[in-house]
């Protein structure tokens, strides 16, 4: 499949050293998002957490024992599985930006692009959502909240981009040259140690351009060939091994 | 007298037996129903599928049938296209049991998707790279063939046929049934084919990732041979069951031989190729990705290696041999016994495919998820079951589907 190459790219670096799974950027996420509360969440595999925290162990008994927590946003693969085996058109990677779409009115909810989907960030509506009495007029006004029966997702909060492409513009400003915070999701608004970066990956003046150049930081399956558009950064190298599979005395991944 | 919309020279059992019969089957119909009411009203969470498990019961039964009814368009490509004479004796059935196959599929996927009133999207926003939009396409314009073939046979039933419009329509759909063979044969081959290929396209997945020749997936041409070797014995074994419930003798058993041997034939070519497939996924695709053919595996979650084992040997090279066979094929319950295997062994493939493909980890810090589908799956599924022996019923007490009937049954 030929990916296609965007003249903005953009990217996501979490700093697994400094999260503390708080949960606050799921959190964020959901009220932005318009994600509605969960009526049973005792079946983890039926919660809809569009950044979703995993918990990482290095495996090793006290004292000796360490975790890091990774937060899981849809990756915006490069080149991504789902979207490619969408038999409606649903979900495309074909927008200045790079961010893997989902229209909702069209999907059918069949669920292929999440059997593709290696990282389990897609989301299917198995019920109507359901807004305590009240709660509705916290809702976002710019994002359409999802029926039961389809997929949805993490979008790096492509409202967000649209409203800071149109400020651009009203500025007379080039909206394919954002400024470093224009634009970013509310899960790295939100975050309390400053552990997720935002930006475009091509443009050198924004941050996270160098970041992800760093030795320390790593992506997730990259052997798959997703080429995802999220980085991860730890300096513990069981953090950054747990990025991928190995096999034994294998190297060969990114950082490791 | 309802006698008289019999097919000519056949006993058929009392109405009041039959009505019993319709009676047991219905109950099935009203339970699937009522899941299929909850579904409809409240969404698929009355199901038990979840955001790891977004196919499970409902995809396996679908694949399982659609490659168990393949029957019907081999058969016909045969007994058209090759003119092999003998399976005019069985052509009839593998055409019902094909439609019955298909269209119980639909019923399934109406079901199964979360929006049912868009599934025309998939001709009207079709993704030309997505598997998915081939088999929409081709499984719906098959079942529509199938719809087609079946016509004639309703047509044929004693009364209907006195109408002359009916009698000649019948007719004609006769003598142009080549040509909807043709077409037939064409649109299963590539959706048999598609099914495998949705499953072989998924890099993400590396239990059923596969490369292959050109844009197919080795999977792809898997998935084909897997169903031609498997719905033969399938018709084979339908017209036995349907022979064991009215205790008459319907197909002669030289026709029966000739489906087996295909079969065996078929499914010989399939598990040498499967076999091949899986040793160049284990050492080829797997280290790749970095992971072992161990990792692939766990019995503890049930889905160990022995489902390999089953589906490799015991339900796939053994009935491939047993079927090949003449002197097995000799022996009625050997025949039927290694029929049996090769359905359940098609079965196990597409089991494995559709759940355990995504039941592994591909994460490393993900754990393996076990998935266990609920009352309204496999209510919903039966109700399908019964659609099938409902129509069934209907159309071998009314309809004239095996042309052998009268002779076998005047000799016995």
């Amino acid at each position: 499949m030929q990916a296609i190459e965007f003249k903005v790219k953009w990217g996501m670096l979490v700093n697994l050293d400094k999260c503390t799974g708080c949960g606050a950027c799921t959190v964020a996420c959901r009220a932005e998002n318009n994600l509605s509360p969960e009526v049973e969440a005792g079946n983890k595999l039926r919660t809809n957490d569009w950044m979703n925290i995993y918990e990482l162990s290095n495996g090793e008994p006290f004292p000796h024992h360490e975790v890091a927590y990774l937060p899981r946003p849809c990756m915006q693969c490069g080149k991504p599985s789902c979207s490619t085996v969408c038999p409606v058109v649903a979900t495309t990677k074909d927008e200045e930006g790079g961010i893997v779409s989902q229209v909702y009115p069209r999907c059918i909810g069949c669920r292929y692009c999440m059997a593709a989907c290696p990282y389990h960030a897609r989301y299917f509506n198995w019920f109507d959502p359901v807004w305590p009495e009240g709660m509705e007029k916290t809702l976002t006004p710019y994002v359409s909240a999802r029926p039961r029966g389809v997929v949805e997702k993490c979008t790096f909060c492509h409202h967000r981009f649209m409203a800071a492409k149109e400020r651009a513009r009203m500025n007379d400003e080039d909206p394919t040259q954002l400024a470093e915070d224009a634009y970013i999701p509310a899960c790295a608004e939100i975050c309390p140690t400053g552990a997720i970066t935002f930006g475009d990956l091509h443009n050198p003046d924004h941050e996270i351009s160098k970041l992800v150049a760093s030795p320390n930081a790593f992506r997730l399956l990259v052997k798959l060939g997703t080429d995802p558009q999220v980085y991860y950064y730890s300096e513990r190298e069981w953090v950054r091994k747990l990025g991928d599979n190995y096999l034994k005395n294998d190297k060969g991944g990114e950082n490791v | 007298m309802s006698s008289a919309y019999w097919p000519e020279g056949v006993e058929r059992c009392s109405a009041g037996k039959f009505l019993v019969w319709l009676a047991a089957i219905s109950v099935f119909l009203a339970w699937g129903g009522y899941a299929a009411f909850q579904i409809f009203s409240n969404g698929i969470g009355v199901t038990g599928l979840d955001n790891y498990f977004g196919f499970g019961l409902w995809i396996t039964f679908d694949l399982a049938v659609i490659a168990l009814g393949a029957g019907a368009f081999f058969s016909g490509f045969l007994r058209y296209i090759i003119r092999i004479d003998e399976l005019k004796n069985v052509i009839n059935l593998a055409v019902i049991v094909g439609f019955l196959c298909y269209s119980g599929a639909m019923l399934i996927l109406v079901l199964d998707i979360g929006q049912p009133l868009r599934a025309w999207f998939g001709y009207w926003h079709p993704n030309v790279h997505s598997m998915l939009t081939e088999v929409i396409f081709c499984i719906t314009c098959y079942c529509t063939v199938l719809i087609i073939e079946y016509v004639p046979l309703i047509l044929e039933n004693r009364k209907i046929n006195q109408n002359k419009f009916c009698h000649h329509l019948a007719h004609n759909f006769h003598v142009y049934m080549p040509l909807f063979a043709g077409i037939g044969t064409f649109l299963s081959f590539f959706h048999q084919g598609s099914l495998g290929g949705m499953y072989g396209v998924l890099f993400g997945r590396p239990l059923v990732y596969r490369e292959g020749f050109f844009i197919w997936p080795w999977t792809f041409f898997l998935f084909i041979s897997s169903a031609i070797a498997c719905g033969p014995a399938f018709t084979m074994l339908c017209g036995t069951l349907m022979e064991v419930i009215t205790g008459r003798k319907l197909i002669s058993y030289k026709t029966k031989a000739l489906l087996a041997k295909i079969s065996g034939l078929l499914l010989c070519f399939y598990i040498f190729f499967k076999i091949l497939d899986t040793y160049a996924w284990a050492a080829g695709i797997l280290p790749g990705m970095g992971l072992t053919f161990d990792e692939m595996f766990s019995s503890e979650h049930g889905y160990g290696k022995g489902l390999l084992w089953a589906e490799l040997f015991w339900f796939g090279l053994l009935p491939a041999i047993m079927l090949v066979l003449p002197q097995v094929r000799k022996i009625p319950a050997l025949m039927y016994l290694a029929a049996i295997m090769a359905a359940i062994g098609v079965t196990i493939n597409r089991f494995v495919f559709t759940v355990q493909g995504l039941a592994i980890p591909v994460m490393p810090f993900d754990r393996w998820t076990t998935y266990y589908p609920n009352w309204a799956e496999w209510s919903t599924s039966l109700m399908i079951v019964a659609y099938g022996f409902l129509v069934m019923s209907l159309s071998y007490r009314y309809l004239p589907i095996f042309p052998q009937e009268v002779e076998l049954n005047k000799q016995a």
